[in-house]
């Protein structure tokens, strides 16, 4: 999966609809209508793609938090991997500040089961790049105690999965802390790694966290998807004064995509813009962004223009960008990763249906995992997870 | 830093108690432990001393010349190895002994080992422990009122939280279960905000946010309390942690009762702050109940001290109903985490005389007079009472005018904090997050309308 997805270039010309008509079925028409290739070219990431579309997305201004179009058009930037993005955002942030230190299971020398670490250990030693016994209630509840004494810790779960052990430390005292104390104390941690599902790991090693701790107040949510993008949350979410949860997916470690080189970040709250379009509002995050994105090379062929949102901002929802996309497309798909029941989905589809109800032309469509453990076997495992197929169907479905 | 133990009779009244003493340390040796080097410890540094080597027992291990190895090579070192197949048994043939210096009249055993205590420390002890007595006593009373909604009182372990408290700097970090609001107390948390918190109203730190005697106070280094049990020991690792990071002279200082040292959080609390070096004093008051279950459905093992040895902490059990002890107990192992960059675990022995907390009625599952004998004839306050008495310290009437003065204090602030406003709506949503985020505003907004809607629908004196 590659992360810079160009849309079908300058080679064919499509056409654009300016209103949607239910009844008419959507067809491509190459007569008397503007050609829009130059609109639908969206990298997966705003950096410098030398493909620079942005001039023309006129329409939702300040989708992306950092100027994308300076790296851009300068052209400079260097290219690593996503895993790379998130170590390089970290050691950024530990060399700024003294009191960010790492702890988790084989964090240090090791490097970490995904490498994220790599290094560091050399570099800021043993004692800041802290390798932990096995027991994630006590070393995220470690975190805690150092937070609160004024060390600003990046707690990483070797799978999100085994974070289930943390609930406790969690739920009741990261969240709650700053509040029940008045506010006299702070707890500016970063609970981070690899989650969601991979490629036959098992069902203990498939979970969706993020439908889990989404309930608990006084914690906030980012899932990455794209090296621009894991930097750029590492580094916000480490300056945060309140404790984020960073996902990660594990599929997603070795995405390829070409940086700036100068220093920036992304803002936590806010979603990210991947392709403008018109006719429906595409919201997802994480690893099914890249299936969306493959769904929309084949509904672009269709003639259909999907609006794609990486929403990544998972508690709170960035209802600002959402709301106006929605008001624009009139119709909404949810694709996710997590569970039918009480997912990531779930919450924004109640969210979208409260705050949006007069703009939707159509119910609020929701691709979700079934509710079943993910299973082992290739092929089984193939359907427990929303496949671009099926994003195409629901598009189709919707833009009736 | 060092600590000066002295013998009983000569050196009581004429030391001065000052943390900031450095002396040479001269340790009693009555235990078949190897001898405690003696050596000038300089400033307070995070690497560890001579002392540490001392643990290592050398005649196990010896290398040997012949063809037949004495001792086999595994992961974690050598090990010597026996050919009789013998299990370790389930506990030792005797108790791990219990480290007391007043016999229980309140007079010093001859030949204990103790950190001497000034006169004006001793006054301020007693003073205090009485203190915390009559503000238990209060608030347990004034919750039967109906006044607060809840209390928890430490009846029975005064020694325990203030000569603990009395033995740490002001700079180590607390981390309490939630029966040690003398060190608080201690520390110059006043009457009035004890109060304040109870009540839950505007001039209470935690903003009305917990239920009361879940005090916290960053001012002085005490750690928000938090109802889960046994969170507070990974997070007090942490706060070892970071007192180790920043290299500072102080440590954290975790309480636990005997229930909460089942959680597993005990477990990897106690074996992180092992295995990083951190410098943590675990206090366990081992007071035989937790709620209705006695220690005896609690564990199985020789209390809480022997488990110390199974995470590689040095350990002590002391009488916890024995002020001095706890104080001399507790100012040896501080010194010992700060300078050997350790932990450190007190199982201090008690009696939970009060019932668990105001919702509970420990009659129920306890002998009366049970409840009785430890409240009248083991009780730590009395026991201390009479030394300081007996050295000429303390007076009948110094204790009725502290007692009046306090009980008058007390009811004063209860009065003031009944009738202090409550916080406003808006406190509500503040502090969840360190800015409130668009979703919070709405909710906020959307309530304070939904109240000046209807404000018969809500309490009088509940304002926005």
């Amino acid at each position: 999966m590659s992360a810079i997805i160009h849309g079908a270039g300058a080679a064919t010309t499509l056409s654009t609809f300016k209103s949607i008509d239910s009844k008419k079925l959507v067809a491509p028409s190459r007569t008397n209508l503007p050609v829009r290739s130059k609109r639908f070219i969206v990298a997966g990431s705003d950096s410098s793609n030398g493909l620079s579309v942005r001039q023309s997305q006129k329409l939702i201004p300040n989708a992306v938090a950092t100027k994308a179009d300076t790296s851009a058009t300068t052209g400079t930037g260097h290219e690593l991997l996503l895993f790379e993005a998130l170590q390089e955002g970290l050691e950024e942030e530990m060399d700024r500040d003294p009191h960010v230190c790492v702890m988790g299971e084989d964090v240090g020398h090791y490097g970490g089961s995904y490498k994220v670490t790599k290094g560091l250990a050399d570099k800021f030693g043993d004692l800041r790049v802290l390798d932990t016994p096995i027991c994630e209630n006590a070393f995220t509840g470690m975190g805690i105690g150092a937070a609160m004494t004024g060390l600003r810790p990046v707690i990483e779960g070797m799978n999100m999965g085994f974070l289930l052990l943390a609930f406790n430390q969690i739920s009741n005292n990261c969240g709650m802390l700053h509040y029940t104390s008045g506010g006299q104390f702070t707890i500016p941690v970063v609970i981070r790694g690899p989650g969601g599902v991979g490629r036959q790991l098992g069902a203990e090693h498939s979970q969706r966290l993020e439908s889990y701790f989404q309930s608990i107040p006084g914690i906030q949510m980012v899932a990455c998807s794209t090296p621009y993008n894991a930097k750029g949350l590492m580094k916000a979410a480490i300056r945060s004064e309140n404790p984020v949860i960073l996902f990660e997916h594990v599929l997603l470690y070795n995405l390829k995509e070409k940086i700036p080189d100068e220093e920036y970040i992304c803002n936590l709250e806010e979603a990210e813009m991947v392709r403008p379009g018109e006719h429906i509002t595409i919201l997802t995050y994480s690893r099914m962004r890249y299936h969306v994105m493959q769904a929309a090379k084949t509904l672009v062929n269709k003639g259909y223009d999907p609006e794609v949102i990486d929403i990544r901002s998972l508690k709170p929802f960035d209802l600002y960008t959402i709301g106006n996309s929605v008001k624009k497309t009139h119709r909404v798909l949810i694709v996710e990763e997590c569970m039918r029941t009480g997912g990531i989905g779930a919450s924004l589809t109640a969210a979208i249906n409260e705050n949006f109800h007069d703009y939707l032309d159509a119910p609020v469509m929701c691709l979700s995992s079934q509710d079943v453990p993910t299973p082992y076997a290739g092929t089984l495992e193939e359907w427990t997870v929303v496949q671009p197929a099926q994003i195409v169907t629901a598009v189709e479905q919707l833009c009736q | 830093m060092a600590i000066w133990f002295a013998r009983s009779r000569s050196l009581v009244s004429s030391l001065r108690q000052n943390l900031g003493l450095s002396a040479i340390l001269i340790k009693r040796d009555y235990s078949p432990r190897p001898i405690i080097s003696k050596s000038f410890l300089g400033p307070v540094t995070s690497h560890r001393h001579e002392s540490t080597a001392v643990e290592k027992h050398p005649d196990l291990v010896q290398p040997s010349d012949e063809e037949d190895v004495l001792e086999l090579d595994f992961p974690g070192g050598k090990v010597g190895y026996t050919s009789e197949m013998k299990f370790i048994p389930e506990s030792t043939s005797h108790r791990v002994p219990c480290y007391r210096v007043f016999d229980k009249n309140g007079r010093i055993i001859p030949n204990s080992d103790f950190i001497p205590v000034s006169e004006k420390l001793a006054v301020k002890m007693y003073e205090q422990m009485a203190t915390l007595q009559v503000m238990d006593h209060i608030f347990y009373e004034a919750q039967r009122q109906g006044r607060i909604s809840f209390y928890l009182t430490s009846v029975g372990e005064e020694a325990i939280n203030i000569a603990s408290a009395a033995a740490l700097s002001p700079d180590d970090v607390i981390l309490p279960q939630y029966r040690e609001p003398g060190v608080l107390l201690w520390r110059g948390f006043t009457l009035e905000e004890f109060a304040n918190q109870c009540f839950g109203n505007k001039a209470d730190y935690g903003k009305g946010r917990q239920m009361p005697i879940h005090y916290g106070s960053n001012r002085h280094n005490y750690l928000t309390v938090s109802s889960p049990i046994a969170t507070q020991l990974p997070q007090a690792a942490g706060v070892g942690y970071s007192l180790k990071m920043e290299k500072k002279n102080a440590c954290a200082v975790t309480f636990i009762g005997d229930g909460g040292t089942s959680e597993g959080d005990f477990h990897a609390g106690l074996n992180f702050a092992a295995v990083m070096e951190a410098p943590v004093v675990f206090i366990c008051r081992n007071n035989g109940w937790a709620i209705s279950t006695h220690i005896s459905e609690q564990f199985r093992s020789d209390g809480i001290v022997v488990k110390g040895q199974a995470y590689g902490i040095r350990s002590i059990r002391v009488d916890g109903n024995d002020a001095l002890a706890v104080y001399s107990a507790v100012r040896s192992a501080r010194e010992m985490a700060v300078t050997e960059q350790r932990p450190v675990l007190i199982e201090a022995m008690t009696y939970r005389v009060g019932h668990h907390s105001t919702s509970d009625d420990s009659t129920k599952y306890r002998a009366a007079d049970e409840i009785q004998y430890w409240k009248m004839s083991r009780n730590p306050v009395n026991r201390f009472k009479k030394w300081v008495e007996d050295n000429g310290w303390w007076s009948e009437e110094d204790e009725s005018k502290l007692r009046s003065n306090t009980r008058k204090q007390l009811l004063q602030a209860i009065q003031v904090a009944e009738k202090w406003e409550k916080q406003p709506l808006t406190e509500l949503f503040n502090d969840v997050y360190d800015v409130k985020p668009k979703n919070l505003e709405e909710q906020e907004v959307g309530l304070k309308a939904l109240v000046e809607k209807r404000p018969e629908d809500y309490p009088p004196g509940f304002h926005v």
